[in-house]
Order: C-alpha cells, then sequence, then structure tokens
C-alpha cells in the first residue's frame, strides 16, 4: 500500500503495525519518535497501531544539533 | 572547582559550566572526542527525519548515561510547530527538558519573542522544563521566567556568528533581574568569550560552533573548558572595581 513517508510517497507492506513498520525498515524502536498524520503514536501503542493506506507517517531521530 | 559550586536545572544537578552542541562535527568520533574534552555533562540534539540509508547515527556516541540529553526544537518558526518539536522529543523517553528556540529570522536566526512566549506557556502547561532560548532583550527575558520557563537562555551573539557577547550591559541587567538561571546561549567564537559570559554571572554558557567549526575541536574543547572554570571562579572571587587612575602595587613610602 501506498503511503507518504517522512515527505516521500513510498510502497509498504499492508496490514502492518507500527512496530511491524519500523522492523521493515530496519529502524530501532528506542530511537525514534512517530507521528502519524500529525498525532504522535506513543511508544506503548506501537506494537497496536497499524498504518492504513495513504497515512502521512514522520519517522524523527536525534541528529546533530546545538 | 568546589563541588558545591552546582547548577540546578529541575531535578539536574550540573558541575561544569559548560553545555556543549552536537551539530556540525566532521565525524561522530571527532564529537565524541571533543564532548569527552569540554567536561561538559548536557549536550544539546535536535530533531529531524531518519534518513533510512545512513549507515551511522548520533545516539550510537552519545551515552545517555554520561550526557543529559537536551533535545532543541531548532529550525521551529512559529510557536505550533516549536511546541510539536518538543512533543516529540519527550516522546524519545528521555525526559521533559527542552531546548525552545522558535526563530524569527533565517538569516540572524535571532529568536521571535511572541512565539517563545506562546510556546513557553503551553509547554510549561504540559510539564515541560523549558529552557528558553531568546535574544538579549532584559524585558523579554524576564517575560519569559514570568511564563515559566526553568532556565533563560539570551544569546551572546547571533547564531555560530563567533562574535561573543555583543552587549554585556544587556546580559548584566538580565542577571541582576533574574528569578532563574541564566545561560548564555550562542555567539561564543573562542575561549575568552566564556569566561566573560561567567565572569558577568552567568551560571553557564551553551555553545556548538565556537568548539565543533575550529580547526582542531579537541583543543578548542579543552580551551572552553578551561576557560569556564577561569571565568566562573574570577566571578565568584570578586573582581576589583574599574578605576581611571593607578594604584600602585609596592609601598609607596620608607625609602
Amino acid at each position: 500500500m501506498r503511503v507518504i513517508l517522512n515527505g516521500k510517497e513510498r510502497d509498504i507492506p499492508n496490514g502492518l503495525t507500527v512496530d511491524g513498520l519500523l522492523n521493515h525498515l530496519d529502524v530501532r524502536p528506542q530511537r525514534v519518535a512517530v507521528e502519524i498524520n500529525r498525532v504522535i503514536v506513543k511508544r506503548d501503542r506501537f506494537a497496536e497501531t497499524y498504518v492504513q493506506p495513504g497515512d502521512t507517517i514522520e519517522i524523527l531521530q536525534f541528529v546533530g544539533g546545538g | 572547582m568546589s563541588n558545591n559550586d552546582v547548577l540546578k536545572i529541575g531535578e539536574i544537578t550540573l558541575h561544569s559550566k559548560l553545555i556543549v552542541g552536537t551539530g556540525k562535527y566532521e565525524t561522530f568520533e571527532l564529537m565524541e572526542r571533543a564532548l569527552a574534552e569540554s567536561g561538559t555533562e548536557m549536550v544539546t540534539v535536535a530533531l529531524r527525519r531518519v534518513d533510512f540509508d545512513a549507515k551511522d547515527h548520533l545516539m550510537n556516541h552519545i551515552d545517555p548515561k554520561k550526557y543529559i540529553i537536551l533535545p532543541n526544537t531548532a529550525g521551529c518558526y512559529n510557536a505550533e510547530e516549536a511546541i510539536r518539536v518538543a512533543r516529540l522529543g519527550r516522546e524519545m523517553g528521555i525526559g521533559d527538558l527542552v531546548k525552545l528556540e522558535v526563530l524569527g529570522d533565517p538569516d540572524t536566526l535571532l529568536p521571535d519573542p511572541v512565539g517563545s512566549l506562546q510556546a513557553t506557556q503551553v509547554l510549561v502547561k504540559e510539564g515541560f522544563t523549558v529552557m528558553a532560548y531568546t535574544s538579549d532583550d532584559p524585558v523579554v527575558a524576564k517575560r519569559l521566567a514570568q511564563e515559566g520557563a526553568t532556565v533563560v537562555m539570551p544569546a551572546g551573539a547571533p547564531i555560530g556568528s563567533g562574535q561573543g557577547i555583543l552587549n554585556p550591559n544587556n546580559i548584566r541587567i538580565i542577571l541582576e533581574q533574574a528569578t532563574t538561571p541564566i545561560i548564555v546561549d550562542a555567539g561564543v567564537g573562542t575561549a575568552s568569550d566564556v569566561s566573560r559570559a561567567l565572569e558577568l554571572g552567568a551560571d553557564a554558557v551553551l555553545l556548538n560552533t565556537g568548539i565543533a567549526g575550529a580547526k582542531d575541536p579537541v583543543r578548542m574543547a579543552r580551551a572552553m573548558k578551561h576557560a569556564a572554570i577561569a571565568g566562573r571562579e574570577a566571578y565568584l572571587a570578586g573582581r576589583i572595581p574599574r578605576k581611571l587612575y593607578a594604584t600602585a602595587s609596592s609601598p609607596l613610602l620608607d625609602f
């Protein structure tokens, strides 16, 4: 299914939870914050929150900054 | 420096007078060495989209047991966006600290005082420990403290400009009127700028480019550490007043 992931359209497998998506992307869940359609997904809901077709997903991490 | 000369920010106790940024280093290894050399106990980080192709990550090189992580809202140009980034930063699970930046202009990176006040109000209500970046305007500094900022952080000079403390009189007024810790944030170009800020009575100095942009960042980090110690000690020691005429150091009588 198509989603918008970090600003880019992308095909991902159907029926993924947030945890599943992070696993699919090879991203460690402890290292990121996730927003779907501008709403934060709490870390303890990663396993039960499903990604829907057309969702706008932001996956953010810490980078160097001042 | 004596061990009981500490800075308290909410629940946190800091001994070092330096807070150091993690941006703009040529390599993560160089950053790690510079941070260690600076003696800092708190480092700033930014929040950005994951680069799915990147092979290495900042947090592979920063041990949260060793450094307190201070997420910033850099790059936000209105209160709403800064609040969003602060909330996302808190989701990283490292606590309620935020270095609040609401910028007003991309060329000067000077803060938007109205947006900074609005965001401070909201974030304080949500339980954040707000460390508010601001200009050296004493009235805005006072207002941020009134809105509940835990720390007010006036810029010495524009971010990354290396111009030092452009208006020490304003910083002095902010310090005299302060009801919160004051951290001079931004503008540090070299070690004497750190000393100067601390000699004025600032509780700490936050810097990034002054170290990361130096030809030898590790050596500059060491210089900053010594400058912080010197500046703080000089402040606590109490400097002599400036006088127009000479006062002899040797006895003048009894030849």
